[in-house]
């Protein structure tokens, strides 16, 4: 079970963090096309996932999975989207993109006033927390699975 | 990461006064610097803005509370759960108007006044106006667009202090333009 990488995205489409553990394919694009794709089409799931429910809408779009890989989303009020592709063993982890975004891009980003909003994420710190935070998850194995 | 397992009510406390004094400090500064009223309002509203678009991200964060489906749902989270979380007050929701888009806050005190008197030569200072400039910045990052004023103040005079809280528009999520 392994995590491959992680996006982390504001409401403006703007990337403001992107780590990869585990990933033996790229995408045969520039990171900044990545990025874009990546949003556009998160962008676009949502809206289709809402329109097209049966249901009431709770918690909206969730994950997908292909034969390979899972996709997770997150997404707060503010439009703070945390994206993880993890393998197909890994379960629901709301929880882990919740803290995600409470516990390191609040804590170390938001509420640092030296760090500005709207672009990349510069700060070390929230580099290597976050990267000190997947790899001490459960389901995260350092042997790529 | 047990450093923020045990983070919630029982976290960190500051003195009241502290806050207070800080606030006075600030206010009294900016009126130093600006010499007009009206400059010292702005200054406030703009600071309590940028405030507001951090804090509403650690609101989120700490309070669970999801999107809320309409501006009354809205009122209710602000009033009954972020002002007790930051201030320590719930303030009580009135005058609705009859299209459901303009309601009142009624703070029976504001921690922000503790031992202030507004001075006569300072009439039109809006003292607190960093909080509508925080409800402002905060309200525009969850896609709402709204005008905090001040209709009652307890340091002009009045019996409580009033904020009037208008629903201007939704805000769009905008997909990012793209290169081609």
């Amino acid at each position: 079970m392994t995590v491959h990488n992680l996006y982390l995205f504001d409401r403006n489409g703007v990337c403001l963090h992107y780590s990869e553990w585990h990933r033996k394919k790229q995408a045969g694009i520039s990171k900044e096309e990545e990025f874009k794709l990546m949003y556009g089409m998160l962008f676009s799931i949502r809206s289709f996932v809402s329109k097209m429910s049966p249901l009431d809408m709770k918690d909206g779009f969730l994950a997908f999975q292909t034969s390979r890989y899972k996709l997770h989303y997150y997404e707060t009020p503010t439009g703070i989207k945390v994206v993880m592709n993890t393998d197909l063993g890994v379960g629901p982890i709301r929880d882990v993109l919740h803290h995600i975004y409470s516990a390191l891009y609040v804590e170390l980003v938001v509420k640092n006033p030296l760090c500005p909003l709207g672009q990349t994420v510069q700060s070390e710190l929230f580099r290597s927390r976050l990267d000190s935070y997947i790899r001490s998850l459960p389901f995260f194995s350092a042997r790529a699975g | 990461m047990s450093r923020q397992a045990n983070r919630g009510t029982e976290s960190k406390k500051m003195s009241s006064e502290l806050f207070t004094l800080t606030y006075g400090a600030l206010v009294t500064q900016l009126c130093k610097d600006y010499e007009n009223d009206e400059d010292v309002n702005k200054q406030l509203d703009k600071m309590g803005y940028n405030i507001g678009v951090r804090l509403i991200e650690d609101f989120l964060a700490r309070s669970n509370v999801g999107k809320c489906h309409d501006f009354r749902e809205t009122a209710d989270v602000i009033a009954k759960v972020a002002f007790k979380m930051y201030l320590g007050i719930t303030p009580s929701i009135t005058n609705w108007s009859p299209a459901g888009d303009e309601f009142s806050l009624i703070l029976e005190n504001n921690p922000l006044v503790d031992f202030v008197e507004l001075p006569d030569n300072h009439s039109s200072l809006i003292y607190s106006n960093l909080l509508c400039g925080v409800l402002r910045g905060a309200l525009e990052m969850v896609q709402m667009a709204v005008e905090a004023k001040f209709v009652q103040d307890i340091l002009k005079g009045d019996g409580v202090t009033e904020i009037r809280m208008r629903f201007i528009r939704r805000i769009e999520d905008n997909l990012p333009v793209g290169e081609e």
